[in-house]
């Protein structure tokens, strides 16, 4: 491993769990005084969503997933916030991605907008069922889809321009196809689209997820529009990421109406993961994609093992 | 421009493009609103409803608890506690929040002008949608 990135990984790890080093039981150090004064807390939380914001883009994931799971399982922090903040976190992220990828022919409106729709309403669903549920059974439901992520981030195979023989009809009727330049192969892509109703019912489940558990879908949306609807590689990671301003719009508001959105675990983290994005970005050059992969999937199993024994009352 | 394509050419349709530059601006604004206000916060210049010392001692509470200790209200009543710094920041959270809604009504006239009914109507009803979501009148809670 190059020794820059060995020494990342090394704080990354660090710093991803001194939350629990730090103050042993924290709910207990926050409650009681005790612990660490109050600012602490939210410096941690900065420090560490700085480095999920490398790890993060250097990972090719959205930062939402890994910080829902790891914050809501080390943090002294009720759920319910982190999941507000975990859909602002990925929110800003598409906002700041979003007008980039539009420009630049990567990312579809017309691709997204039917997508979006479906998801966005669903996602309004999972908002308020998961604000309904008791917090055991979201984390229980929660550390069981980071770990299903897991696998599908180890199993799942990605397709740099699926082959699609012929668009389906409503994709057609719908314009859901076009044409994108490619810097790496130097030439226009032509695209289209098949399975679209496939991808429209999947979109349902996706929404549902992403406002239950505050996640951003972007570990779902790729797959369904990458492997299933054949979109190329480039065009489905930068639809889906420009799609989570969408989708988490609606669920971000659920959270915001119901006062699931505290501005001191919100804004930290959310400066912190943007900042952390700048200097991932940076990293890519010297990082090997391989190894980052398998430090994003280390640290998602140990945060989707620490939510779901967490949900289960086993490891609290 | 950085966000063209090497080749110089263009891509994006006339709606894209007006979505995007409708999208970076606002989402700018909130950013800076957002930091902006998070420091008044931090730095103590307008007075939270919510002091530091017990927001510490009330985060590992779910939400419905929280507020009933809290005195705090759900929907849009946040704007009524908007002087005070914890609420200010969600001035800032709000535009993030909204402007995606914003977005889509600058690109509705685009799509009526080319007679495109069905992306018109994916539009109004992606508007009705966050316009439900962000109104506040969906309840949910422990």
């Amino acid at each position: 491993m190059h020794a820059p990135l060995r020494r990342l990984v090394a704080v990354i790890s660090l710093l991803t769990f001194s939350g629990a080093v730090l103050a042993g039981d924290p709910t207990a150090a926050a409650q009681n005084g005790s612990g660490l004064p109050w600012w602490a807390w939210p410096a941690i939380l900065f420090v560490v969503t700085f480095f999920l914001g490398i790890v993060a883009v250097l990972g090719g994931v959205g930062g939402g997933v890994l910080f829902v799971p790891i914050v809501g399982g080390f943090f002294p922090f009720h759920l319910d916030f982190v999941r507000g903040a975990g859909l602002m976190v990925a929110l800003a992220g598409a906002l700041a991605a979003g007008p980039g990828l539009l420009k630049s022919g990567m990312a579809s409106l017309r691709l997204a907008m039917p997508l979006a729709l479906i998801a966005s309403a669903a996602a309004i669903v999972g908002a308020m069922v998961g604000l309904a549920l008791p917090a055991h059974v979201v984390q229980t439901a929660l550390g069981i889809t980071i770990l299903g992520i897991v696998v599908l981030m180890w199993l799942a195979k990605k397709s740099e321009f699926p082959e699609v023989p012929r668009a389906d009809a409503l994709s057609t009727a719908l314009r859901m196809n076009g044409i994108f330049y490619d810097a790496a192969a130097r030439r226009e892509i032509d695209w289209k689209v098949h399975r679209s109703v496939k991808g429209l019912f999947l979109f349902v489940g996706i929404g549902v997820m992403a406002g239950m558990f505050g996640l951003g879908a972007g570990w779902a949306n790729v797959p369904v529009l990458n492997l299933l609807m054949g979109a190329p590689l480039k065009v489905s990671v930068s639809t889906s990421k420009f799609m989570l301003s969408i989708v988490d719009t609606s669920a971000a508001w659920v959270y915001l109406n119901q006062g699931a959105v505290l501005a001191m675990i919100t804004v930290p983290s959310l400066i912190g993961i943007m900042l952390g994005s700048l200097v991932g970005v940076r990293l890519l050059k010297v990082a090997s994609a391989s190894v980052v992969r398998k430090v994003v999937i280390g640290m998602l199993l140990l945060a989707g093992s620490r939510a779901l024994l967490k949900g289960l009352g086993i490891w609290n | 421009m950085a966000d063209m394509p090497d080749n110089g050419k263009q891509y994006a349709s006339e709606e894209q493009l007006a979505y995007a530059v409708w999208l970076d601006w606002g989402m700018k604004l909130g950013f800076v609103t957002l930091v902006a206000t998070f420091l008044a916060y931090l730095l103590g210049l307008a007075a939270p409803h919510v002091g530091h010392e017990q927001l510490a001692q009330l985060w590992s509470l779910p939400v419905g608890e929280y507020l009933k200790a809290t005195g705090g209200h759900t929907g849009w009543s946040w704007l009524s506690l908007v002087g005070r710094g914890d609420y200010m920041n969600f001035i800032g959270i709000a535009l993030l929040s909204g402007i995606t809604i914003v977005c889509y009504l600058r690109i509705l006239p685009l799509f009526l002008a080319a007679k495109d009914r069905v992306f018109t109507a994916i539009t109004v009803l992606e508007v009705l949608v966050l316009v439900l979501a962000a109104s506040g009148v969906l309840v949910a809670g422990h």
